[in-house]
């Protein structure tokens, strides 16, 4: 078992084409660490230095990490995250 | 070129001037690759503010789930401009994170004319192009026809 991760269009040129990927950790921090490991380039374009970057939405199933604990909510095996860069502008 | 029909442009439109002075903003989705605007999804701005707008977070999740359940993407990103003409702003640019879409821009800051504009934004390049509102889609079985260009005139039409 590991947890699925789903890639947004826009970095899928991290993840060689791929829609989604797997990776392990106890908390979403720890997620994307592993799955950096497989896919350079793909945490900076999800965290920069204050944490979870301002205009890209990540889901823990079907809720916006932001309302649970950020990069620290914790995850387990067999739950869904979703990658998708808000839809925004001015 | 973008091509909309007139319901979809008249409902983009319409959106637009409903949500003045607020920016109003949504998508018209489509299948995945076929660059047809067939589905008209107008968005809530989460923002409420005639400066910015951003889909809600979680209406977001909710419309990107219903898209891959059809096998659509989103064909075109909308949103208005109140008080500036329809052209992207920095902050567009930046923020652009669908190189595939169509980005249109409504300005409402005229009440009389429609000022409605398309554009590609590539990585962090703007690309305006022609929008052209035909009374509907071409059905898509029909694209063996004659070659895409510009349309015939009508023989011998008294101008």
């Amino acid at each position: 078992m590991s947890i699925e991760v789903r890639i947004p269009t826009i970095l899928r040129t991290y993840t060689g084409g791929e829609k989604a990927v797997e990776g392990s950790g106890a908390t979403l921090a720890e997620l994307i660490d592993d799955i950096e490991g497989r896919h350079t380039g793909l945490r900076a374009r999800l965290v920069d230095e204050k944490g979870l970057r301002r205009f890209v939405n990540v889901y823990l199933n079907d809720e916006d990490v932001r309302f649970l604990g950020g990069l620290e909510t914790a995850v387990k095996d067999g739950d869904s995250v979703t990658v998708l860069p808000a839809v925004a502008g001015g | 070129m973008l091509q909309l029909d007139q319901s979809t442009y008249d409902a983009i439109v319409a959106h637009a001037r409903r949500d003045h002075p607020d920016e109003a903003c949504g998508v018209v989705a489509g299948k995945v690759g076929s660059d047809r605007a067939e589905r008209f999804v107008p968005m809530l701005n989460a923002a409420r503010s005639p400066t910015f707008y951003e889909f809600d977070s979680s209406d977001l999740l909710a419309l990107y789930r219903e898209m891959d359940e059809r096998d659509e993407e989103p064909v075109v990103i909308y949103h208005s401009h109140t008080a500036t003409e329809a052209y992207p702003s920095t902050t567009d640019v930046a923020l652009a994170m669908e190189p595939g879409a169509h980005y249109v821009l409504v300005s409402t800051r005229s009440s009389e004319s429609v000022d409605l504009r398309s554009y590609r934004i590539v990585d962090g390049e703007v690309a305006e192009e022609e929008v052209r509102v035909v009374p509907s889609l071409q059905s898509e079985h029909a694209e063996s026809g004659p070659h895409p260009g510009p349309p015939q005139t009508e023989e011998s039409a008294p101008r």
